[in-house]
């Protein structure tokens, strides 16, 4: 018995740059040193344990939250330190380390993993794989004291350009479910898109996604399935991860490789590659870059979501999408306002585009593409959002900081990436993940 | 372009701070980005945006307000031709004098208006907006032809100041701008904005057209009926007649070849506006679907009790919807996202609602024969009631839910 769930609302945005043959075997791909970047690891006040010229094996921690000494973030590769990057006022913004090839992994004892709530914590929190979910309210890594109602597992990706793997072992699926199960006491959900070869895994309630972006993300399941409540926590990861959780539950060791997507306009020839979680960008877009000196942006993760990350910048969690775009800000264009190119990427019916290119793929470059306004169009962002919360109002509240008014209207169902897609879409250009982010922020420290 | 380009980059240091024209900056920066599309590119969330932005929407309005404003010129010229007891209609003098007769509003207008939000965009140190590019073309749209300019100066002056700026700018106003213009001359200067007089050109313009002679009836359809004292439906479709007399049937109506304030006559005309903001979704059908259906069915009850205490109410429902200003409001006045409700139930009530309420006003008040303008300002003030409503069953839901589960 699966759960089918039909999304009506959204948008699947038609880029250029996709992987032609997604089920080809990926380019391995061999980096020098990895990094880690606490900012990506939401919530986490981050401490070193490791100071530059340590070595260290893979899977030993690197970082731990200030607040939680137990919660870790690991080292990728085994190596040595190199560099503890830091920013004003001594934030740590990097640790890099130099990959040694023969180095080992840290091995853990996961014989008693599976017998009690504890046991299964704190093999996650050791492991540093508890870094790699989040938590809804506030979408931050899941505070390990919190009781957990639910927990999530996004099954695809249903980013602009993403590859949806479902090549994934059973058996490692299953043993991770069945860790996943102890840590709450209501279901582990895995999403799959209608029609996958993902099979039912045991000890989980699979549900059918039907629909666009953003199927492949968590809000809309969980606001079909059970929203979150005020004083409720959920759990949310991606099956990626869940697939480390339970190769660590068989055999003890995290694997630290991950398959990247090499995508965008910009990409001669975009591909899959295999590589170490958070290598470096270089060697994974050597030779794949169109050489026209134009302006590049280079993402880490999706168009909607990523980070903009440097040519010599790294992987960032969460570590399977790289997307190349043009920059824009080296183009002059005239009136583009009353533009009527076909080229042009939009939701409206004024640019002809969308009467006659509705399967052509766009190259939208990073503009703006007009200036930043209050809010004056309605109802566009409902148009892709499509959970049961009025993002409008939602976003007004945030920005009034009204905490009553903003947990009325739901900000506990949220995440920023929630808004993505209406942050496309706006003609006013607000930030409107900026915007929630600081919202839930604000909340979390308020309320605490 | 790429001149142009160069010349405005060598023009940008004088308008930077301590530059010698940093005073003039918005000017400057409104030219810059309706020149040229700004460099900015996304430093936080999407890396990619929708090309559309609101510069596109504003010209995309005045666009779809283009064939009503052509009629209206010919419109005003035909009318002026027809006072002057013309029996011949040369259309390209007819639309020149139309034109001629109009185009000193909408430049007033305009240089008053944008003025202002230079200024004030110059005095907060914002971009310049441009929601004024759809107002400004409004405004004189909706005015009576033979509204002076000097009214039309101040009632733009007051509106833009006290309706919008200092409610903080573009998607910050309560009502509509363009609207509250029109009321504010209508309460300050009624004698002006109402009656026989003002909606037909009398003068001669360069020469063309003639003098109109004095003591002719160019009332609205809607003010003749108001003051008909009729008891039927024949007596109320014999009070409306054109200005040389002659009767005045649907056909008429609905293209518009009567008197009325300049632009809001052609029924046709805004229906074309209409299929342009609807087609890009600009409009809300919600908004002007719910505003001709509570139109109709507002008429349709008003004919079904037709007392002669109120000629109006003899009107049948194609009338109501045809004459006046009920279709222009219905079109361009109500869907003005920022002053209707924004959610999508609560645009089915305000559009509902500001349909039922200009019948309502112009059927039961004889001495006031329009109530489009009034239904809309009106539903302005409660859409954020609506909105709220519709809000708060939101909220509801998920206090339930938590209620539920405790």
């Amino acid at each position: 018995m699966s759960i089918e769930i039909k999304l009506k609302k959204g948008l699947d945005l038609h880029l250029a740059g996709a992987v032609a043959d997604p089920k080809a075997a990926p380019v391995k791909c061999q980096s020098d040193t990895v990094a880690v970047t606490p900012d990506d690891f939401t919530g986490i006040v981050p401490k070193t344990e490791v100071h530059e010229g340590d070595k260290v094996l893979a899977g030993q921690p690197l970082l731990r939250s200030k607040m939680c000494e137990s919660l870790k973030i690991v080292s990728p590769a085994a190596g040595t330190v190199t560099a503890v990057v830091r920013g004003e006022r001594r934030k740590i913004e990097r640790i890099v380390v130099k990959v040694d090839p023969t180095g080992e992994a840290l091995r853990h004892n996961t014989k008693d993993a599976l017998k009690g709530r504890d046991q299964a914590r704190d093999l996650l929190l050791a492991s540093g794989l508890w870094a790699f979910t989040r938590q809804r309210p506030y979408d931050i890594v899941t505070l390990p004291e919190a009781e957990i109602r639910d927990i999530f597992v996004v099954g695809f990706d249903t980013a602009p350009l993403a590859v949806s793997d479902d090549s994934f072992t059973p058996d490692a699926l299953e043993a991770g479910v069945k860790l996943l199960a102890l840590l709450t006491d209501g279901k582990v959900y895995v999403s799959r898109r209608q029609g996958s070869s993902l099979p039912d895994i045991k000890g989980a309630e699979m549900v059918d996604v039907k629909g666009p972006h953003p199927a492949g993300t968590a809000g809309p399941l969980i606001a079909a399935i059970r929203p979150v409540n005020k004083g409720e926590t959920v759990m949310t990861l991606s099956i990626e991860t869940l697939e480390r959780i339970g190769r660590l539950v068989l055999t003890g060791v995290v694997p630290m490789t991950t398959t990247v997507a090499v995508t965008g306009s910009e990409v001669t020839e975009p591909h899959t590659a295999s590589c170490l979680i958070g290598s470096e960008i270089k060697p994974l877009l050597q030779v794949c870059i169109d050489d026209d000196h134009r302006h590049h942006r280079i993402i880490s993760g999706n168009v909607l979501t990523g980070v903009k990350v440097g040519i010599d910048g790294y992987l960032q969690f969460p570590y399977t999408q790289i997307t190349v775009i043009p920059e824009g800000d080296d183009v002059d264009e005239f009136m583009g306002w009353a533009s009527l190119s076909p080229k042009k990427m939009s939701q409206s019916m004024s640019f002809p585009s969308h009467l006659f290119g509705r399967h052509r793929n766009f190259s939208p470059d990073a503009r703006l593409l007009g200036g930043r306004r209050a809010m004056i169009m309605s109802g566009e962002y409902d148009k892709v959002f499509p959970m049961d919360i009025l993002p409008e109002y939602l976003i007004k509240a945030i920005i009034a900081k009204d905490i009553d008014r903003m947990e009325q209207l739901g900000i506990y169902e949220v995440a920023p990436e929630d808004f993505a897609l209406a942050e496309y879409v706006d003609t006013s250009k607000l930030e409107l993940q900026k915007i929630v982010r600081q919202g839930l922020d604000y909340l979390r420290k308020e309320l605490s | 372009m790429k001149a142009l380009k160069k010349l405005m980059d060598k023009a940008r240091p004088a308008f930077e701070p301590g530059g010698k024209l940093h005073a003039f900056r918005s000017v400057y920066d409104g030219m810059d980005t309706f020149l040229f599309t700004p460099r900015e590119t996304s430093k936080s969330g999407v890396h990619i945006h929708d090309s559309m932005d609101s510069k596109r929407t504003m010209i995309i309005v005045v666009l779809a307000l283009m064939p009503c404003l052509f009629f209206g010129m010919y419109n005003c010229g035909y009318q002026h031709w027809l006072a002057c007891g013309a029996t011949e209609f040369p259309f390209w003098e007819l639309l020149l004098y139309g034109f001629l007769a109009i185009l000193p509003a909408i430049v007033v207008s305009y240089v008053v208006g944008l003025g202002i939000e230079f200024c004030v965009a110059q005095w907060r140190g914002e971009e310049i907006q441009e929601g004024f590019l759809v107002t400004g073309m409004l405004i004189p749209m909706i005015c009576p032809i033979e509204t002076p300019l000097w009214m039309i100066a101040v009632a733009t002056a007051f509106s833009v100041i006290f309706v919008k700026e200092v409610f903080g700018g573009t998607g910050y106003n309560i009502f509509n701008v363009a609207l509250v213009t029109r009321a504010f001359l209508f309460f300050s200067y009624p004698s002006k904005m109402s009656g026989d007089n003002v909606f037909i050109s009398h003068d001669s313009i360069l020469g063309l057209g003639g003098m109109a002679p004095d003591g002719f009836s160019g009332a609205t359809p809607l003010g003749q009926v108001a003051v008909s004292g009729a008891d039927s439906a024949q007596g109320v479709a014999q009070a409306m007649t054109d200005v040389a007399g002659n009767p005045i049937d649907l056909w008429h109506m609905f293209l518009g070849l009567i008197p009325g304030s300049f632009a809001e006559t052609s029924t046709l005309c805004i229906l074309i506006g209409a299929a342009i903001l609807l087609f890009t979704r600009i409009a809300s059908w919600r908004i002007v679907l719910s505003v001709f259906a509570g139109g109709a069915v507002m008429a349709l009850i008003a004919h079904c009790f037709a007392t002669p205490t109120y000629p109006a109410s003899f009107l049948s429902v194609g009338d109501q919807l045809c004459l006046g200003g009920f279709a222009f409001a219905a079109v361009f006045m109500a869907p003005d996202p920022v002053t209707s409700c924004r959610t999508n139930v609560g645009k089915y009530i305000y559009g509902f609602l500001v349909g039922v309420v200009a019948i309502l006003i112009r059927t039961y008040n004889n001495g006031y024969p329009e109530g489009a303008m009034l239904a809309v300002l009106l539903m302005n003030a409660l859409a954020p009631l609506i909105d709220y409503c519709v809000v708060e069953a939101n909220v509801r839901r998920r206090m339930r839910r938590v209620a539920a589960k405790q």
